[in-house]
C-alpha cells in the first residue's frame, strides 16, 4: 500500500516538474501573445491586429494550396523559397569565401600584418549601403541580393576563423611536429578542429545577419520575396499580411538557429565536454 | 644513440641559456637532466627533438645531425591536458601519428592495443581524453609515444601537473615499458628524487648559462621499489650530492 502511495506520489512530482521546466521555458512566450491578443482587441487599431487574426491570415496567404503540394500556396513559391534560397545562398558564399580565406590569413603573420588594416575598414561598412552600387554593378536579380548577403555576413565568419587559427595551442602545434605528421594533414586534423568552435560562433553570428540582409535587399527594386511582401503590403494598406510577414521572418530566424544549434551540438560535443571539464575541475 | 656536443642556445643575444652542454646517451639508457630553473631543460629536450634550432653546437641521434624532428623519436609534454587533442577519442590520439607511418591498418590496431595495455588503460579507447583524470591524460600520452615505436623517448617534466600517487604509478611505468619496448628515454625534471629513483645516470645543469655540472651514475640494482629503493643508503647519497651541486651557486664561493 505505501509503496504504491509513493510510486504515485513520484509520478506527480515527475508531471509537476515537467510542466514547470515547461512553464520555465515557454510560459513567458505565451504570456505575451495572450497579452498582446487581449490588447489588440481592446485596441481595435487596424494597426495593430490581434495574433489570432495574423495567424489565420497567414493560413490562408500560405497554407490554401493544393494537397498534392502540401497545401503550399504560391506565394509560398513565389516569395518565402526565393526568400529562404537567396539566404542559404549567401551565406552558404560567406562560409565558403570567410572559411578558407581565414585560414590562409591566420596561419600567416605576414599575410595578416598585410590585409588586416583593409578587413577592418571593409568590415566598417554597412552592407546596405553598397545596394545602390550592387545594383549598378549586377543588376536587380538574386545575384546582386545574394552578393550582398555574402559581403555583409562574411565578416564575422572570417574574422572567427583568422582568430581560431591564429590561436592554435602551441604545445598541440609542437606535438604534432615532433610527430612528422606532414602540413597538409597538421591543417586538417590540427588547425581545422581546433579552430572550429570560433569558426561556429562566427557562422551562427552571421546566419542572423543573412537573414537581416536578404530582408533588406528585398526592400530594394524588387519583385518577390518576404521582404518585398511586407513592404508591399504596407503600400497596399493590408496591414495583417505585412505583420504575417513579420511572424514569418521571426520563425525562419528561431528555426534556423535552432537547426544550427542541432548541428554544432552534434559537431562540437567533444568542445563543450572539453570546456565543461575545465570550468569544473 | 644521442650525442650533444658545445650545445648553445641564446633567445636573444642577451639572454644566454645554454653556453656549452656536452653529453652522450647509450642505447637503453634512462637518462635525466636536473637543473635549477631556467637553466633551459626545456629548451635543450626541445632541441633534441629538432623542434627549437639550437644557436651553436651539434646534435646527433643514430649518428644522424638533427636538422628538424629525426625519424624515430617521440615526445611527452608536461602539459597532457594540451598535447592531446580534445576532438578525438584516445584511439583517435593514438592512432593520428600512425596514420602517415606505412603500416598496415591491422599493424596500427595491433599497436593501439598493445601500447594501451602497457600503460594498463585498455578499454578507455573509446574516451575522450577530457573524460580522464589527469593521470590518465599523461598515460595515454605515454601510450600515444609507445605506439609510434620510438627508438628514443623524451619527456618534458612528465609527471610535474600530477598528483603523487599517480606520479609513482607513472614514474614505475616508465621502467617497465623501457624493458618492454626496449626504448631510450631521456627525460627532464626539477624533482631530483624523481630523477634517482628513475635514472641509470643523471646530467646535472647548472645555473643559466648552463653547463654540465656533473654526470651522476645511478648504480640502484632494478627492479626498483617506490619505498625499499628510495629508503637505500646509496638513493640517500646520490641524492643530497645532486641536491648540493644544484642549490650551490656556480661558481667558486663555496671553496674555502
Amino acid at each position: 500500500m505505501s509503496t504504491e502511495g509513493i510510486g504515485i506520489d513520484r509520478r506527480y512530482a515527475r508531471a509537476f516538474s515537467a510542466i514547470q521546466s515547461f512553464a520555465v521555458r515557454y510560459g513567458l512566450g505565451i504570456a505575451l501573445v495572450i497579452v498582446w491578443e487581449y490588447a489588440a482587441r481592446k485596441a481595435g487599431s487596424i494597426f495593430f491586429p490581434p495574433p489570432s487574426e495574423i495567424l489565420h491570415r497567414a493560413a490562408t496567404l500560405w497554407l490554401s494550396g493544393p494537397p498534392q503540394r502540401l497545401f503550399l500556396s504560391d506565394s509560398v513559391f513565389q516569395d518565402v523559397i526565393p526568400s529562404l534560397l537567396r539566404l542559404m545562398g549567401g551565406w552558404a558564399l560567406a562560409v565558403l569565401i570567410g572559411v578558407p580565406l581565414g585560414i590562409l590569413i591566420g596561419r600567416s603573420r605576414n599575410l595578416s600584418d598585410l590585409v588586416n588594416p583593409a578587413l577592418q575598414f571593409l568590415r566598417a561598412i554597412p552592407g546596405p549601403a553598397l545596394i545602390p552600387i550592387f545594383i549598378i554593378l549586377l543588376g536587380t536579380e538574386s545575384t546582386m541580393r545574394v552578393t550582398l548577403i555574402a559581403f555583409g555576413s562574411v565578416w564575422p565568419i572570417l574574422l572567427n576563423t583568422i582568430e581560431g587559427t591564429r590561436t592554435v595551442d602551441p604545445v598541440q602545434l609542437d606535438t604534432v611536429q615532433a610527430f612528422r605528421i606532414p602540413r597538409h594533414a597538421q591543417l586538417w586534423r590540427i588547425v581545422l578542429p581546433a579552430a572550429l568552435p570560433k569558426i561556429f560562433a562566427g557562422m551562427r553570428v552571421s546566419l542572423a545577419l543573412a537573414v537581416i540582409l536578404m530582408v533588406v535587399s528585398e526592400l530594394v527594386a524588387s519583385t518577390n520575396g518576404i521582404g518585398y511582401r511586407i513592404q508591399n503590403a504596407q503600400i497596399m494598406f493590408l496591414l495583417t499580411d505585412m505583420w504575417c510577414g513579420i511572424v514569418l521572418l521571426a520563425l525562419i530566424g528561431y528555426t534556423l538557429n535552432w537547426l544550427f544549434l542541432k548541428f554544432e551540438g552534434r559537431l562540437l560535443g567533444w568542445h563543450r565536454g572539453a570546456r565543461g571539464r575545465a570550468a569544473t575541475s | 644513440m644521442l650525442a650533444v656536443e658545445r650545445f648553445h642556445h641564446a633567445y636573444t643575444p642577451e639572454q644566454l641559456v645554454a653556453a656549452n652542454i656536452s653529453f652522450d646517451v647509450k642505447a637503453g639508457e634512462i637518462v635525466s637532466i636536473v637543473g635549477p630553473s631556467g637553466c633551459g631543460k626545456t629548451t635543450l629536450l626541445k632541441s633534441l627533438a629538432g623542434l627549437i634550432k639550437p644557436t651553436g653546437g651539434t646534435i646527433r641521434f643514430q649518428g644522424k645531425v638533427v636538422q628538424g624532428v629525426p625519424d624515430g623519436l617521440a615526445i611527452v609534454f608536461q602539459e597532457y591536458g594540451r598535447s592531446l587533442l580534445p576532438w578525438t577519442t584516445v584511439n583517435g590520439n593514438i592512432e593520428l601519428p600512425l596514420r602517415y607511418q606505412s603500416i598496415t591498418p591491422d599493424e596500427c590496431r595491433r599497436r593501439v592495443a598493445e601500447s594501451l595495455q602497457a600503460v594498463d588503460l585498455s578499454g578507455f579507447g573509446e574516451r575522450y581524453p577530457w573524460q580522464l583524470s589527469g593521470g590518465m591524460q599523461q598515460r595515454v600520452a605515454i601510450a600515444r609515444a609507445l605506439a609510434y615505436q620510438p627508438k628514443l623517448l623524451l619527456m618534458d617534466e612528465p609527471f610535474a601537473s600530477v598528483d603523487a600517487q599517480t606520479r609513482a604509478d607513472l614514474e614505475d611505468l616508465v621502467a617497465a615499458v623501457r624493458d618492454q619496448f626496449e626504448i631510450t628515454i631521456v627525460l627532464v625534471t626539477h624533482d631530483i628524487d624523481e630523477s634517482v629513483y628513475l635514472s641509470d645516470r643523471v646530467i646535472v645543469l647548472s645555473r643559466p648559462p648552463s653547463t654540465v655540472l656533473a654526470q651522476v651514475d645511478i648504480d640502484i640494482s632494478r627492479p626498483r621499489d617506490q619505498i625499499k629503493t628510495r629508503a637505500m643508503q646509496q638513493f640517500v647519497e646520490k641524492r643530497s650530492e645532486i641536491a648540493q651541486m644544484i642549490r650551490r651557486p656556480s661558481g667558486s664561493e663555496t671553496h674555502p
